[in-house]
């Protein structure tokens, strides 16, 4: 039987630190059922666009409206797929380039339930979350930025 | 009716503000729309989706004055 979950804050402001994956993967060494881990990370870019270069995405989001899509992509996920744990965080605010904004962490017995699910959480968390990207460049100039 | 509307990303930078009061005169999504983008004309060639109360609706969905309303610009997280 599945458990009723709440909507777990998955917003950090600024960049997600490196440290804080570590420690979240230290965490699960207690969870021994687990046999599995997977991870998807996304780095800010410095993509050139018209000659200039991408420095930062400031992230902002109808915060709301993005928690309840994110709880329904995890409620989702945990319907679809055989997962111990699973953990989602975003940036909101400024994230420069080489820097993490996007966190994913699923865990299962074996390797092809959490490979699935990670891919599945990203692939949503893109098209259902109302978060929104401002590419800001050396000049403080910025253009929008839009998933395809 | 009157409305409050939260605006976001490039939408709020096009009416040059997050949030504001627009008075409706018709009464369904698509009669927002075709009212907004008279007030922001700048609208008409941007991309945007409508939120009713936190949920994506299509151009009939008729809208109440107490609905939380949100335009809302192409999503880019991740």
């Amino acid at each position: 039987m599945t458990k009723e979950r709440k909507p777990k804050n998955v917003f950090v402001e600024g960049a997600i630190p490196p440290e804080k994956i570590a420690t979240s993967i230290a965490h699960h060494q207690v969870k021994t059922n687990i046999g599995a881990h997977d991870i998807f990370l996304g780095q800010i870019r410095a993509d050139e666009i018209d000659g200039k270069i991408v420095t930062a995405i400031e992230y902002s989001a109808y915060e709301d409206m993005a928690s309840q899509a994110i709880h329904e992509i995890r409620e989702a996920a945990f319907e679809k797929f055989d997962l111990t744990c699973m953990h989602i965080y975003h940036s909101l605010g400024r994230v420069k380039a080489g820097e993490i904004c996007l966190f994913v962490f699923t865990s299962s017995a074996h390797r092809k339930e959490c490979f699935e699910a990670t891919r599945f959480i990203v692939e949503e968390i893109k098209s259902k979350a109302p978060i929104f990207g401002k590419e800001v460049f050396e000049d403080e100039t910025h253009v929008w930025k839009e998933n395809r | 009716m009157k409305l409050t509307i939260n605006y976001f990303g490039m939408i709020a930078e096009a009416v040059g503000s997050s949030k504001a009061d627009f008075e409706l005169h018709g009464k369904t999504v698509s009669d927002l729309k075709n009212e907004l983008e008279n007030t922001f004309p700048d609208l008409l060639g941007m991309s945007y989706q409508i939120a009713v109360n936190q949920k994506l609706v299509s151009s009939e969905t008729e809208i109440m004055e107490q609905d939380e309303i949100a335009v809302l610009p192409p999503f880019a997280g991740g």
